[in-house]
């Protein structure tokens, strides 16, 4: 079977994906669940343990409090409280954690550390598994165990004010709710007012049992300008006087005789130096957790707060409500908190902790036995028994007391050995769909890999050997073989395995296409192997010379792409891959600048009439050109590089991302403070300009007035949401959404974007008119890129600007001029397109995805639009780069009309390279310290930009279409 | 003839290689606190120093340097002028190749410029010494197939050296291991200088394994 080389392309990275899809599926643990569905109850609960006699009593301990406050300060960082300026920050709580009767901690938040995930481990006591990020987005009800589950069942009557992701992880939970959007992040100041407005009503009132409180404006802060910005002590101050209030009234209410108060202060992640969150590394890791309640001893002075998980504070306030324990809490509770009770109180609300982890434990574990927790438990509980029967017994003497000591010790340390066997827990994968995938991933790549010289002949087709494949002998062998192998592993696994779970027939079409794709391969391996080494080689020849045909831009480019691929094993040049991408794209505009000098110097040296024959002009029109032109051509092909270089130098001191530079001050802060609104503003319009002279130029003339029309609805649009002025606007005016500027926008890219189809579709069946062609096409990139500019930030219109710069430039005098063929091409827009990726402000971390783009133009959060509008303005560097370089092959058809496909297969090739070596890296690093924080975001992204580019090569197949009718 | 142009190479390279040990080791004795992390500008200007004063002597002496057609003082001198321009300008043009790569633009500019006169003693100069203050000759020498004599083969050989071997130093320097080596710019000038020792052992040795293969259009 033949099939051209885009289609290849195109099929096996479709086949990627999917394989991609079932590693993923398979490397994101499932976060361990007990099995039973059901929820705790009280009448499960476990007897009192008594030495001798059968149980005695199921007796609860009286609950330690009768009302709780939990005021959550989002993105409340360890040391706004307890480092050195907590003192001037949050004088009353200050007071309070040094002299009041409080417990003060920095609790541990586990990566991720982005706030749905956060919640869930506040309320569930779980650690949410990572895929709960991707679904942060969209948070559905919390089904499983959880704490406010818990307390409405016991009916606490429960109100909150906050953070709207609450209201829709429990839904009907609340006896009274206000829920703010999280969304608008500009917004620092009416989310919490939002919250604060009830508060005096609701103090006053005494028919509530617990009382939330989420206040969002100190991480929207902190998103804005970090956590050294002027704004955040006056936030600081405010959030102080709320937890004084609280406090306050609290104090007023205390009766006597009845249970005390609790009052909860606490972060739920911290932020990074540059204010983003999400990651593990510790300012973002460490939170403030103050714990406050006349029923603990009053403090003597300032000491250093312990350290504790935050999904410790699940259990504590479960055991302190007089609730059960959520079933899949792995967290302990806070021995702290109970130090004022009665030893038999201390014991048994460890006992009833301990009893819930080693449940949790026996049904997640399957050797659950040979835990050194569960037998220190085990221990723990029988010790526990004969204390209760001297305390029965009614001895109340030193021995009674100490040994009560040695129980309690042994409760605590089977707690911490069962907790962090809980933890472990997380680390399981399945491995089978990891490997099935994998297979398949592999596979596909050695035949994209064995295709090479014929997908770039000039034929641009390959042969692919299905039929003879399909009714070879080893193909049923094979399908026998791989169909047993899954029966045997499906049959012998105790865990379970999603690649088991699916269903026969896909199975079956899963084991048919792979043992297709090997015979595939066997073959086309038997074909390329007579012909020994001149196989490889990827670039084709360029120079005349023979054996050596590799230029250094040759060996540059395919470094650049081996090396890349290697420095992903190790954490740092993940972290910091922008780095490894502007080193090699200043390389390789350094080597393209030698090749611009050695093709006009030599020249230079050259005789007279050499010059004329080298210079690009056509013999035919030479005379036409006069001699001013060339060398003022030569001039600019020689600037472009260094202008290149200069442009890249200056974007990447925009945006500072990664991890180890990424809190050193960059432009773009500078650009975001409130007194040089004015130059955001001068230079955005400076931009919006410049983007429109570089694209209009191909444009009909509607389009053109479209693109002008849409342009400045963007300046409009970044005007009402705040980010710049207007000159005749004041500055004070209030910022609204900008929904009516965002949608006037959009109706223009729709326009363009249709003109563009329209053209493209009349080239293709009425006229075959390749002008026309590239006119359509050069219009959907337009509007692709006026759709991107409404979508960047103001502050990152530069990088757009520059990007086309760049593209007109380099297509202009050195694409061009130069003679690259098709793959060095495709390589260099592939190298431009990802280090403009992290030029926009992008890294390998979840926490630079700028979700309130998808929000633009939106009144509420509506999931398809929201999504792919975030996903367009995170991949919108590779994305524009990758369809002009459609633009640009295809408008060099002319001079050799297979270059579509040879592009469309590198494409294919380079993005499938490093995606395959990554699906296997993270499966040899599976055990890495830094797995969770690190290399799976990345194997996200990944997996994203392979979607992406699949995406992409379809767009490449419609435009090689009809390869004969367009030749002119 | 050729067996005893690549011996001479062999030496000069002793010499110059000998030059750089000296000059690491010498004021290791003599200052006290001195050490190659530590006093790092103090080892680069050292060993910059010690390689542009031997490499010029020795080049002088071996009589390498293209004939001067005149010999009057006053173009003697406009030579000389011309090499410290030349020198300074590569220093400058180092300086702001290293800035394009992403060094900071003011904040350690000393040490960044410290580089650009290492990379400069290690290249240009050698350039200078062995083609003159000649632009032309270059440009012919580093363009493809412009090499014409060993001297120039040789040439190429250790400035791709030294520069690869800089460029490769860059890449410890995003490892979070926290070495006193990936303080900029230790990594890549121990990136230069290795390469650029390597580059005086392999320029004599490939040239001796290929003389066959080697033609030149003049002499
Ligand atoms: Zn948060
Ligand atoms: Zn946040």
């Amino acid at each position: 079977m033949r099939v051209r080389s885009s289609v290849f392309a195109c099929f096996i990275l479709i086949f990627e994906v999917l394989g991609v899809a079932l590693f993923l599926r398979g490397f994101f643990p499932v976060p361990v669940k007990s099995s039973f569905s059901s929820k705790s109850r009280l009448s499960d609960l476990p007897a009192e343990p008594l030495a001798g006699s059968p149980p005695n009593s199921t007796r609860l301990p009286q609950p330690l409090f009768r009302r709780v406050v939990l005021m959550v300060v989002d993105a409340l960082r360890e040391d706004f409280v307890f480092g050195p300026s907590g003192g001037s920050h949050m004088p009353y709580t200050r007071y309070l954690v040094e002299k009041g009767s409080s417990h003060s901690f920095v609790a541990k938040a586990r990566p991720p550390t982005v706030t749905m995930p956060r919640i869930k481990a506040l309320t569930t006591g779980s650690i949410p598994g990572f895929i709960d990020v991707v679904m942060n987005l969209n948070s559905p009800a919390l089904l499983e165990d959880n704490l406010i589950w818990q307390a409405k069942t016991a009916g606490k009557r429960i109100v909150f004010y906050g953070d709207d992701t609450w209201v829709r992880l429990f839904p009907k939970h609340f006896m009274e709710y206000d829920g703010t959007t999280s969304f608008f992040v500009s917004d620092y100041t009416e989310v919490d007012n939002n919250v604060t407005r009830h508060l005096d009503s609701t103090l006053k009132r005494d028919d509530w049992d617990v009382l939330v409180l989420h206040y969002l404006g100190l991480d929207h802060i902190g998103h804005i300008s970090g956590p050294h910005s002027s704004l955040v002590r006056p936030k600081l101050l405010e959030m102080d006087d709320v937890l004084k209030k609280i406090h306050g009234s609290l104090v007023s209410k205390e009766a006597e005789g009845s249970l005390p108060y609790l009052l909860v202060l606490c972060g739920d992640h911290g932020m990074t130096e540059t204010g983003s969150h999400g990651g593990s590394s510790e300012p973002e890791v460490n939170t403030a957790l103050v714990l406050i309640s006349p029923a603990f001893k009053r403090k003597a002075g300032m000491e250093r707060p312990g350290e504790v998980e935050q999904v410790d504070l699940a259990p504590t306030l479960a055991l302190g409500l007089g609730l059960p324990v959520p079933q899949n809490s792995v967290g302990r509770v806070i021995p702290g908190v109970l130090e004022e009770r009665s030893m038999r109180d201390q014991l048994r609300f460890l006992h009833l902790n301990g009893h819930q982890l080693s449940c949790l434990l026996r049904d997640s574990t399957p050797d659950y036995q040979k835990e050194a927790g569960f037998e220190q438990f085990r221990v723990a509980e029988k010790a526990h028994g004969s204390w209760m029967k001297l305390y029965l017994e009614g001895n109340t003497s030193e021995v009674l007391t100490n040994m009560g000591k040695k129980v309690l010790k042994q409760y605590l340390e089977a707690l911490a050995a069962m907790s962090s066997a809980l933890s472990r827990q997380l680390g399981k994968y399945d491995m089978y769909s990891m490997i099935a995938g994998m297979v398949f991933v592999f596979q596909l790549l050695l035949v994209l890999l064995l295709a090479m010289p014929e997908a770039l002949s000039s034929a641009a087709a390959v042969d692919l050997p299905v039929r003879s494949s399909l009714l070879s002998l080893p193909f049923y062998l094979l399908c026998l073989l791989l169909a047993s192998v899954h029966v045997l592993v499906c049959t012998s696994a105790e865990s379970s395995c999603y690649f088991c779970s699916l269903s026969w027939g896909l199975v079956f079409a899963a084991v048919a296409f792979s043992s297709a794709m090997f015979c595939i391969l066997i073959s086309m391996a038997m074909r390329r192997l007579p012909l020994g080494p001149t196989a490889h080689g990827k670039s084709p020849v360029r120079s005349s010379g023979g054996e050596w045909s590799l230029s250094e831009l040759d060996v540059l480019l395919l470094a650049g792409t081996v090396g890349h691929t290697l420095s992903l094993a190790a954490s740092s040049f993940v972290e910091e891959e922008h780095q490894t991408w502007y080193f090699l794209l200043n390389t390789l505009c350094l080597a393209v600048f030698q090749d611009v000098c050695r093709k006009y110097f030599r020249e230079q040296k050259g005789s007279g009439d050499e010059e004329e024959h080298l210079l690009p002009s056509k013999d035919g029109h030479s005379s036409a050109h006069p001699k001013q032109e060339v060398v003022s051509e030569k001039w600019l092909a020689l600037a472009t590089p260094p202008f290149t270089l200069l442009c890249c130098r200056l974007l990447r001191s925009l945006n500072q991302t990664g991890v180890q530079w990424a809190h050193l001050p960059d432009v773009s802060h500078w650009l975001n403070s409130a007194e040089h609104k004015t130059v955001l503003s001068l230079l955005s319009a400076l931009c919006l300009l410049l983007i429109y002279l570089l694209v209009q130029r191909r444009c009909s003339l509607v389009s053109k007035v479209a693109l002008a029309l849409g342009l400045l609805g963007v300046y409009s649009y970044r005007a009402a949401v705040g980010n710049v002025l207007f000159p005749w606007q004041r500055s004070g005016r209030a910022a609204s959404k900008g929904t009516v500027e965002a949608r006037f926008v959009y109706v223009f890219v729709l326009g363009i974007l249709f003109s563009g189809t329209k053209d493209l579709l009349r080239s293709q069946i009425v006229t075959a008119d390749a002008k026309l062609k590239s006119r359509g096409l050069w219009e959907i990139y337009g509007g692709l890129v006026l759709l991107v500019s409404l979508l960047f930030r103001a502050h990152n219109l530069p990088v757009l600007c520059c990007g086309l710069l760049i593209q007109t430039l380099m297509a202009q005098f050195i694409w061009k001029k130069l003679h690259y063929d098709a793959a060095q091409t495709t390589i260099m827009h592939y190298w431009f397109g990802q280090a403009f990726f992290y030029f926009q402000g992008n890294s390998n971390n979840i926490g630079t995805v700028d979700i309130s783009v998808g929000f633009v133009g939106l009144e509420s959060y509506i999931e398809a639009p929201a999504i792919f509008l975030t996903a367009l303005s995170t991949y919108a560097g590779p994305l524009l780069w990758a369809c002009h370089l459609v633009c640009y092959l295809s408008s060099e058809r002319e001079r050799s009309p297979v270059t579509v496909g040879h592009g469309c297969y590198c494409l294919a090739l380079l993005r499938s390279v490093p995606a395959a070596a990554y699906v296997v890296l993270v499966t040899v690093l599976r055990y890495h310290l830094f797995i969770w924080s690190v290399f799976s975001p990345k194997l996200l992204y990944e997996s994203m930009h392979l979607l992406l580019t699949a995406g992409v090569c379809l767009v490449f197949i419609t435009m090689e279409q009809s390869p004969g009718s367009s030749k002119s | 003839m050729w067996d005893h142009e690549i011996r001479a190479m062999a030496s000069t390279h002793a010499i110059i290689a000998a030059s750089v040990f000296m000059a690491t080791i010498l004021p290791a004795v003599l200052v006290p606190g001195f050490s190659v992390y530590g006093t790092h500008l103090l080892w680069l200007y050292s060993v910059s120093a010690a390689v542009a004063a031997v490499s010029v002597s020795v080049f002088w002496l071996l009589g390498i340097s293209p004939p001067t057609k005149k010999h009057t003082l006053g173009y003697k001198l406009s030579r000389l002028f011309r090499s410290c321009l030349y020198f300074f300008l590569s220093c400058l043009f180092f300086h702001t190749v290293v800035i394009l790569y992403g060094a900071p633009l003011i904040e350690s500019a000393l040490e960044t410029f410290s580089l650009a006169v290492l990379l400069t003693s290690l290249t240009t100069l050698r350039c200078l010494c062995v083609l003159g203050p000649n632009i032309q000759a270059w440009i012919r020498v580093f363009s493809r197939h412009g090499a014409m004599s060993v001297w120039d083969t040789c040439l190429q050989i250790t400035v791709a050296f030294t520069l690869i071997g800089a460029w490769l130093g860059a890449f410890p320097i995003p490892l979070d291991w926290d070495r006193p080596w990936q303080v900029w710019p230790v990594s890549c000038s121990l990136g230069a200088m290795i390469g650029y020792l390597t580059g005086l052992v392999v320029a004599p040795a490939w040239i001796h394994y290929h003389r066959k293969q080697l033609t030149y259009k003049c002499k």
